[in-house]
């Protein structure tokens, strides 16, 4: 098995769904870091038989809000002295801008050039959002 | 202090600040020689992207009788927008010349982009199927006018519920009132969209029934909403065909129905009310176009900032 070295100090996204390791990699712009970056697929796991893995090396303070959105199942540990200091508990973003698409063929952004996608959550519980300009309804989960 | 703001959604405007236009509604029907040059100097810009002669007019109608004066367009293709200038554009520009804005949008959400550019207040003058606040505010006022109260009412919509934005904004707005009951009368491929029952009646606890049929609860309506069953807004010609009859009011259904029951419309119809119904003593549609012209007078004297 391909081995990646564990790490001193950073942060390991993990339990990704296979698949979603890239999506993730490009929504935290990983790819213009100037830190040492792993994007592991299609790793083993106990839990879930295949899971995807981002291991970053001495960056703590990445914006991860919209990690919970893209899928709540994901883990977030804090490494410190190669010892996680800190998981964290991902929740569902307040507002969501420029990741989503809304899905109403008569919404303004599907118009509009350069229009930036907005939704806003309205119930934390079943993870629903709605679109800023014209209400529609998008289930996260 | 509603100077400045926009209007975009009937909820943009708390139940006080309702009032406050309702009362100036009031003093403007009962004295129009006071206000007749309240809006001397200003501009009102109609940009219709779609066509609509009633809401255009009702607009122009409201800013002449202020003593305003209006530019605009009726359709895009006579415009630069169909050389394809964004919205942004196009309301910063005419934000230079106007003082504040009615815009009419076949995109649901439009006015709420363009509101996000616009130097000027912007009125939502209906956005697809989304909102009509301003139809709201005639809606609102009428049944204040016939009912004297906005609250302890059972109030029935009926017909497109889901593409009907008069009927979203109605709800949105009239279930900030107590003890107010819906009837939602439609059939089931036209119900309420879903956001409006999770953000709305879910979410208040608001009572409310669904139906198919409006003569299974006539006769417990202190408001009856009727609304047309548009044929653009549905995706085929045989649904249409199917449906568009299923929900017409005429004197006979009416029988059963409370003596001061107020039958409303937004107009136009098509034959969703019946002519002979024109002149029972309940229906009151045509008051509320005329109202619907001096809300807007309220709103634009109010969103100028010059009462
Ligand atoms: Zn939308």
């Amino acid at each position: 098995m391909l081995r990646i070295n564990s790490i001193r100090k950073g942060i390991v996204i993990d339990h990704i769904k296979p698949g979603y390791g890239m999506k993730i990699y490009e929504y935290l712009k990983l790819q213009d870091a100037n830190f040492t970056v792993a994007l592991i697929m299609n790793a083993i796991s106990r839990k879930y038989g295949r899971k995807d893995m981002i291991k970053i090396e001495n960056v703590i303070d990445l914006d991860l809000a919209m990690l919970g959105f893209i899928d709540p199942k994901i883990t977030v540990n804090i490494i410190e002295d190669e010892v996680i200091k800190e998981k964290i508990n991902l929740s569902l973003p307040d507002r969501i801008e420029g990741v989503i698409e809304c899905k109403n063929p008569r919404c303004i952004t599907s118009e509009e050039r350069e229009i930036v996608h907005k939704f806003v959550l309205i119930d934390k519980e079943k993870a629903i959002y709605k679109c800023e300009y014209c209400d529609h309804i998008y289930q996260g989960r | 202090m509603l100077k400045g703001r926009h209007l975009i959604d009937s909820q943009d405007l708390t139940v006080r600040e309702l009032k406050s236009i309702f009362d100036l509604t009031t003093e403007i029907i009962n004295r129009p020689k006071d206000f007749s040059y309240i809006c001397d100097g200003k501009i009102l810009g109609t940009l219709f992207y779609e066509p609509s002669t009633r809401t255009k007019f009702s607009f122009e109608a409201a800013m002449l009788r202020l003593g305003g004066k209006i530019l605009g367009f009726s359709e895009p293709g006579s415009s630069s927008v169909s050389k394809g200038e964004n919205l942004p554009d196009t309301l910063r520009t005419v934000g230079t010349y106007a003082d504040i804005i009615a815009l009419r949008h076949p995109k649901e959400g439009a006015p709420r982009y363009g509101a996000m550019y616009s130097p000027v207040p912007i009125i939502n003058a209906g956005d697809g199927g989304h909102q009509h606040p301003t139809q709201t505010l005639a809606d609102i006022y009428t049944i204040l006018q016939v009912k004297e109260r906005l609250d302890n009412l059972t109030i029935g919509l009926c017909g497109d519920l889901k593409f009907g934005r008069t009927v979203h904004s109605l709800i949105k707005a009239m279930t900030r009132y107590d003890n107010v009951k819906l009837v939602l009368i439609s059939p089931k491929e036209l119900k309420v969209p879903e956001n409006i029952k999770i953000e709305v009646l879910e979410s208040k606890g608001i009572e409310y029934l669904e139906v198919e049929k409006l003569e299974d609860v006539i006769d417990i309506l202190d408001v009856l909403y009727m609304t047309r069953v548009q044929k653009e807004r549905f995706f085929n010609e045989a649904d249409y065909i199917r449906l568009k009859d299923s929900y017409i009011l005429d004197l006979k259904k009416l029988e059963p129905a409370k003596e001061d029951l107020a039958i409303l419309h937004p107009l136009p119809r098509v034959n969703e009310i019946k002519m002979e119904v024109d002149d029972d003593k309940r229906a009151y549609y045509f008051q509320q176009v005329k109202n619907g012209m001096y809300v807007r007078m309220a709103l634009i004297i109010k969103l100028l900032g010059v009462d």
